[in-house]
């Protein structure tokens, strides 16, 4: 007996051990993970010239400033006497600079630079957001985005559905061939198709327009299609039967009896894709040349190649493009996650 | 059955015909599009991969002219294809032993399991461009966090992203920072394996490392497999990180193949050429998918097989 209660006490004691460990493993892993994030936002928050200061502070801080005799000069804690005073710094010769009481103008020192130190307060300067938006015209890029968003999130979702319905639920010559032929595209590289799809896009006259972008979101893609389907699959086919007897339609099953049912499945591909359509950079890049066609991705990567010294307003403009995929993510975040188990292990 | 009783006689349509129309119909849009914008376009694009075509050109017939340039001529095909694989070598495994660390972590009964599992997701779904920009200041070498870390530690950080050396592997250490998202799916695989596997080794005195190596990992090889093929396709679609991080520079060191494919298209107006870099894209696919796949009944254990046995 006395061994058995040893050993469950020793297995306990290990698993409280291994908990712990594990505990301090992922608390230093997400710290290293939210690394980039925390220092974008701070980032965003700061100035030009303290963004680029080495080592970086998390906190913005602007040195502070006193104006003497209509100048600005850096204030400095420095010991005077004995004392330590905050003193602006009006001029360095050498080693050594003229100090002066911000209060009193004639009370001067000179006293060694490197003996004080600059001062420093907390600083937000949440105007580079307003500045960084109306430096490029990012509300034009945000409403092409959520027209891309929308849109193409509509047109997945209709036909994908009435496709998925049609190979989960009719049977006719063909479709089971057929239904390879739609996973075998799943495999597909888009870039066997991208440039025959330029040139055609290109001879309806749809180049530097949002079509290209839209139109092909109206005729469903094997992924969704796939997974829709298999969903679809799972609610049983007596549901129909008893749809039918009331004097349901083809449609009237799939709005009254399959769509109720699918919700998450649908929720869940729908939000993928709005993700993916935020997220999106290569098909604008290649269909969108005019500035005010721009979506956020696109004009973001603009921002980046004219404005690179504009750090703080880099990444306020950073921030603004990866707001709303994060704000859908914590709304959503269970579907999320049932998502990518879904088309993860079971796809 | 009520339908069909009602419906006139003298309409033909028998109850089975009236249901494979309806099925034509509704799979309609996707056969629309499957001949406009894939069909069509691959059968446009083997022809055009055996042209000289600049889009304001109507394309000029040279054989395998493009092909034999590519395998024999070019400069940097060979090299954008050993970039690519490079960094699939690379970073596959490394995302996959930390991706399962991490679900293995996560699935120890640890509390906050959610916030866990959220923090570590998110860069996942932050992706794009705003992430790219993001990280090419964070290996800026003068003022980025990268370089500051290594500080502590002593070391001098490289240049990164201009440096021929660390571009890189500098992309290869930003893509563990999307590694969350294979952990999701580890961490659903580790917990579909049935508790009792564990009890009864628990029972025959075997300890944790076995039982990691004799149950947890046989198990969830169909998931490392899974993984493993979008990792690789990925890899093949690797653009906007190298895009807007390096341009494949500094000395085309992070030229990946499909970044590589753009600016010949697109920059350089070769869609010839595109078109044939395309191809050998889709062959190359399937060749790592089949190889991938043939391997996996060496490696791979399915729950099938374990109720045959």
């Amino acid at each position: 007996m006395a061994t058995t209660t040893m050993t469950f006490k020793s297995i306990k004691l290990q698993k409280v051990v291994g908990r712990t460990i594990a505990l301090v493993l992922l608390s230093a892993g997400s710290i290293l993970v939210l690394m980039p994030l925390i220092w974008m936002l701070s980032t965003s928050l700061k100035t030009k010239s303290t963004s680029t200061e080495f080592p970086p502070k998390w906190i913005p801080l602007d040195a502070k400033k006193v104006e003497v005799n209509g100048r600005d000069y850096f204030i400095y804690s420095i010991p005077v006497n004995g004392e330590t005073r905050e003193l602006a710094l009006l001029y360095k010769a050498g080693p050594t600079g003229t100090f002066v009481n911000p209060d009193n103008p004639d009370e001067r020192y000179e006293l060694a630079v490197q003996s004080g130190q600059r001062v420093y307060t907390v600083k937000f300067h949440w105007e580079n957001y307003p500045q960084a938006m109306t430096t490029v015209p990012f509300g034009k890029y945000v409403v092409n985005s959520l027209t891309y968003v929308g849109v193409t999130t509509l047109g997945m979702v209709l036909s994908c559905t009435v496709v998925a319905y049609g190979f989960a639920r009719f049977r006719a010559k063909g479709l089971g061939i057929l239904f390879l032929l739609l996973l075998s595209t799943i495999m597909l590289p888009p870039q066997v198709t991208l440039i025959p799809q330029f040139v055609l896009f290109k001879e309806f006259g749809w180049y530097d327009t949002l079509l290209p972008l839209l139109i092909p979101a109206f005729f469903a893609n094997a992924w969704d299609v796939f997974l829709l389907r298999q969903y679809f699959m799972t609610v049983p086919l007596e549901l129909d039967d008893a749809a039918r007897i009331d004097g349901c339609g083809t449609f009237g099953i799939l709005w009254h009896v399959i769509l109720p049912q699918a919700i998450p499945a649908l929720a869940t591909v729908s939000i993928f894709h709005t993700l993916w359509a935020w997220n999106d950079f290569y098909y604008p890049l290649i269909y969108l040349q005019s500035k005010d066609k721009f979506t956020v991705s696109l004009g973001l990567q603009q921002f980046n190649s004219i404005y690179s010294r504009n750090l703080p307003g880099l990444m306020a403009a950073s921030t603004v493009a990866m707001l709303p995929t994060v704000i859908i993510f914590f709304l959503a975040q269970q579907l999320f996650i049932q998502g990518v188990v879904i088309s993860g292990i079971k796809g | 059955m009520a339908t069909a009783s009602i419906a006139p006689k003298r309409q033909k349509i028998t109850l089975s015909r009236r249901e494979a129309l309806w099925g034509y119909i509704l799979i309609s849009p996707w056969i629309i599009g499957f001949i406009v914008f894939t069909a069509g376009p691959m059968v446009a694009s083997a022809y055009f991969s055996l042209t000289e075509y600049d889009v304001i050109n109507a394309p000029k017939f040279v054989g395998l002219g493009n092909w034999a340039w590519m395998f024999t001529q070019d400069p940097l095909f060979w090299h954008s294809l050993r970039v690519t694989l490079t960094y699939a070598v690379v970073a596959l495994p490394f995302g996959l032993v930390l991706g399962l660390a991490l679900a293995l972590l996560l699935n120890a009964n640890v509390p906050g399991l959610t916030v866990w599992r959220t923090l570590y997701y998110m860069p996942s779904v932050v992706s794009g461009v705003a992430v790219s920009v993001l990280w090419s200041y964070i290996f800026n070498p003068r003022f980025g966090i990268i370089n500051w870390i290594l500080s502590w530690f002593g070391i001098h950080g490289p240049g990164w992203l201009s440096s021929v050396d660390w571009a890189l592997p500098a992309l290869i250490i930003m893509g563990l920072w999307g590694v969350g998202g294979g952990m999701i799916i580890y961490l659903a695989g580790l917990q579909s394996i049935p508790t009792p596997l564990y009890e009864a080794a628990t029972i025959d005195g075997a300890n944790k490392w076995h039982q990691f190596w004799r149950i947890t990992l046989p198990l969830i090889t169909p998931v490392i497999f899974y993984n493993l093929v979008i990792g690789i396709i990925g890899s093949f679609q690797y653009f906007t990180q190298a895009f807007i991080m390096t341009d494949g520079g500094p000395a085309n060191a992070t030229l990946f193949y499909n970044l590589y494919l753009y600016k010949n298209t697109f920059r350089y107006s070769r869609l010839g050429f595109g078109s044939a870099m395309a191809w050998f894209l889709l062959f190359i696919v399937l060749v790592m998918t089949m190889l991938v796949f043939r391997s996996s009944a060496a490696w791979v254990y399915y729950e099938g097989e374990l109720r045959r046995e």
